[in-house]
């Protein structure tokens, strides 16, 4: 059971880094950033701040930014998941989406101010579908996914 | 452990997380400025880049799947009609390889004649681009040699076409490289027909150069060729960059707005070459930048043989041109 959060981060990391065709590019939503989200949420102890700062370091070698900077990102969404993490899981599903899609804007647009900051060129307006897509994907997950675990003891 | 009551367990433990998180977001801030602004982390990067190759691996294997199933599911007839071609092909370019070769030696000697430094010839290995998706907001690739096979960060990539671009990262196995027409990349070159230089910025758009520092007056029309000037140490000088495909004088601004097209199939290949470049001499640069200014007037390339052959021309001229004013002052 312990394996499980280690395989699926694994696995974003694996999308996150794939080739699509590149007319499905825009719209790749930050696999690792929902993994992480999930877990935080689902079952807190499993994934914790070293883990998003280990992957966002691996992130950072795989695809050339800053080394810190995925784990910076991924780092603030997953403390303020944990911090919220009851309130959270009490929010109706249309609520709950809506934080979500909170979460992966603070997640794209903290990246882009790193970006902005150490001086490289940004593009803002191509960084909303990945929003869009990865609030959708994070819906799917949670109503697949968590069904199960409504009854199950609340871990605090 | 005992059981001290839920609610001060919870807030003992806000208070770490949030304790913790301070910490680690420094760490992190730290990371990214050190990264930034120094060397430091190279050696960090490198032992990282091991951990995640098998990723890499892992990630490039389907569309290496693809690519063989497909190669081995091709037509006789289909295969043996591409054979032909490449044969043709080959044995033009060998062809014209022959006459390189004679201009080149040509070349030389009349540069010594001038007493110019040689151009020397570059030496090349065949590098695979490994089908892993980078940040999709920059132009970059990886490839599959890395310090192994002796590549370096700033050294130049090239395709049958012209200029790809050059290596940013290099790791052991694997390096990162940036394409010409990154936001981030400019190259200098040189306008094949008047040998005016100039760099030719990216745009972010695989298609597109900009030349952004051309006046209104500069001599620049659609359709001339840029070269690599081999200004600025990282590109070998003579290599087709791009074509201009539009020039618009603004009349309100002092500088006109000029895209060109990059030569090399930047979207499209699947290979690229690594160059080394003989020894780089830093006085040899100034003496390139003159020479070749003077050599590269009016001469409008296609390809290589044809700038070798034009270069060897005009250095003839000013060869003979010299040797005449030799002559002069010998006779009294």
């Amino acid at each position: 059971m312990r394996l499980a959060p280690l395989l699926t981060v694994l696995a974003a990391v694996v999308l996150e880094v794939m080739p699509l065709p590149p007319a499905l590019v825009p719209f790749k939503p930050d696999f690792v950033a929902v993994a992480l989200i999930y877990w935080s949420l689902a079952a807190p102890p499993a994934l914790g701040l070293v883990s998003a700062l280990l992957v966002g370091l691996a992130l950072d070698t795989l695809t050339g930014s800053l080394l810190g900077q995925h784990g910076f990102c991924l780092m603030v969404i997953v403390y303020l998941v944990r911090k919220f993490r009851l309130r959270l899981r009490a929010f109706p599903a249309m609520q709950s989406m809506l934080v979500i899609a909170g979460l992966l804007a603070i997640n794209e647009f903290l990246f882009l101010w790193i970006d902005g900051v150490a001086g490289r060129s940004v593009a803002i307006s191509e960084r909303w579908p990945p929003i869009a897509s990865g609030t959708l994907l994070w819906v799917l997950i949670w109503s697949t996914f968590d069904r199960g675990r409504e009854h199950a003891p609340a871990r605090l | 452990m005992g059981a001290p009551s839920t609610a001060s367990t919870d807030i003992g433990r806000a208070g770490a997380l949030g304790a913790r998180f301070l910490l680690l977001a420094v760490v992190a801030c730290a990371l990214m400025v050190v990264d930034r602004r120094t060397p430091y982390l190279a050696s960090a990067r490198h032992a990282l880049s091991v951990g995640v190759y098998p990723v890499q691996l892992l990630v490039d294997t389907p569309s290496r799947f693809w690519r063989w199933t497909s190669t081995s599911l091709t037509e006789r007839a289909a295969l043996l009609k591409e054979n032909e071609r490449l044969k043709r092909e080959q044995l033009y370019a060998s062809a014209r390889l022959q006459r390189l070769a004679a201009l080149e030696a040509e070349n030389a000697r009349l540069r010594e004649l001038l007493e110019s430094t040689a151009r020397v010839t570059d030496r090349v290995l065949v590098a695979e681009i490994l089908s892993v998706d980078l940040d999709p907001y920059r132009q970059r690739f990886n490839i599959n040699r890395g310090a192994v096979d002796g590549a370096y960060v700033g050294q130049a990539l090239l395709d049958a076409n012209g200029v790809v671009g050059q290596l940013v990262q290099v790791a052991p196995m694997i390096a990162e490289a940036v394409l010409i027409t990154d936001a981030d990349h400019a190259v200098p070159v040189i306008v094949s027909r008047n040998g005016l230089r100039t760099i030719a910025v990216g745009t972010g758009d695989t298609g597109k150069l900009r030349l952004p520092y051309l006046t209104n007056s500069a001599d620049i029309q659609p359709g001339d060729l840029l070269l690599s000037s081999g200004l600025g140490g990282v590109f070998p000088s003579g290599y087709p960059v791009g074509r201009v495909s539009e020039v618009r004088r603004r009349p309100g601004q002092s500088f006109a707005s000029v895209i060109a097209e990059p030569a090399a199939a930047l979207d499209r290949d699947r290979e690229v070459l690594l160059v080394w470049t003989g020894d780089d001499d830093p006085s040899g640069l100034a003496a390139t930048g003159t020479t070749m200014r003077r050599a590269w007037r009016r001469i409008d390339a296609e390809s290589l043989p044809d700038t070798v052959e034009a270069e060897s021309t005009k250095l003839a001229e000013s060869a003979g041109a010299e040797a005449h004013v030799a002559d002069v002052r010998e006779t009294p």
